[in-house]
């Protein structure tokens, strides 16, 4: 149990993160507009988020010029993808265990 | 029990939140019931002009009159443009009304993944009908219809409802059907663009939509 317990990331604790992550998981690289409008959340909250996650090393950030409009977008890093696909199992093995 | 059930919830909105941003969910069942009737309508007009072509064709003036097949061509491109229209705009009419019950945008990146996938395949297809016919091998248009149709919503399936892909595979195989059986080429639209759009209409709209 304790195990399973420690496979919890905190990093995917709130509802937002989960969110993000889940979107990456299923697409390739994601745009932050698609995600803002995804998720119904701020500019400003979003950002936060994906700065935590960049910065822990679970998405990867690349900024590309459209003409003259910056676009920003992120792709899930391979041990993000891990720890998710580890988190998920946690879950689902704890609501079995109960 | 409490945090059982926030752990559920949690699973609910990932499964949730990778369907909506992988898959276009705007389609509706009610968009196929649409398009499969005004596909009906269609193909009964088309028998109506294929008919008078049949009753205006005097094989004893064979080489003074134009073959029949010629003066009903354009009206039955007159006709196949206006269904494919229509029926498409009703498509778009009652996808843009299950976007807006359900609080999504109907234009977003899975609507363009969606529509370039199963563009690809349909464009190529329109090319080689109109070569077909600039050919004068028109026994084969049904057949290329349907299974051009066919493949692009299989191409398409994997992002959208998964019923669209076992859509695309019948029309392939009716599409194949209508290429052996070359004289009952409007029967065999008849059943893929106006029966089968119908009855897979009434699927996804009794699976998701009520």
């Amino acid at each position: 149990m304790k195990e399973i317990i420690s496979k919890l990331n905190k990093a995917f604790e709130s509802r937002i993160r989960l969110g993000i992550m889940s979107v990456m998981m299923v697409n390739d690289w994601v745009d932050f507009n698609t995600l803002k409008q995804l998720l119904d959340i701020t500019d400003g909250n979003l950002a936060s988020h994906l700065k935590a996650l960049e910065d822990k090393g679970l998405i990867k950030m690349k900024k590309q010029f459209i003409g003259r409009k910056p676009r920003t977008s992120y792709q899930v890093s391979e041990t993000g993808r891990n720890l998710f696909v580890q988190h998920i199992e946690a879950l689902e093995s704890l609501i079995n265990n109960q | 029990m409490d945090t059982n059930s926030k752990k559920i919830q949690d699973l609910k909105e990932i499964k949730d939140m990778m369907e909506r941003s992988s898959r276009f969910l705007s389609l509706s069942g009610l968009s196929g019931i649409s398009a499969g009737i005004i596909a009906l309508i269609g193909a009964v007009i088309a028998y109506f002009i294929m008919d008078m072509g049949k009753i205006e064709y005097h094989p004893y003036f064979y080489l003074l009159q134009p073959l029949p097949f010629e003066r009903i061509l354009f009206p039955l491109l007159i006709l196949g443009i206006s269904v494919v229209i229509l029926a498409l705009g009703s498509a778009l009419f009652f996808s843009w009304r299950k976007a807006r019950k359900h609080d999504l945008s109907l234009w977003n990146h899975t609507t363009r993944r969606l529509l370039s996938h199963l563009f690809i395949p349909l464009i190529t297809g329109v090319f080689f009908i109109l070569i077909l016919i600039d050919r004068n091998d028109e026994t084969l248009v049904a057949s290329a219809t349907l299974i051009f149709y066919g493949l692009a919503l299989v191409n398409a399936g994997k992002y959208t409802f998964g019923e669209i892909h076992y859509l695309g595979i019948s029309e392939i195989i009716l599409g194949i059907l209508a290429g052996i059986f070359v004289h009952y080429g409007l029967i065999f639209w008849t059943i893929g663009f106006g029966v089968l759009h119908i009855l897979y209409g009434f699927v996804m709209y009794y699976r998701y939509e009520r």
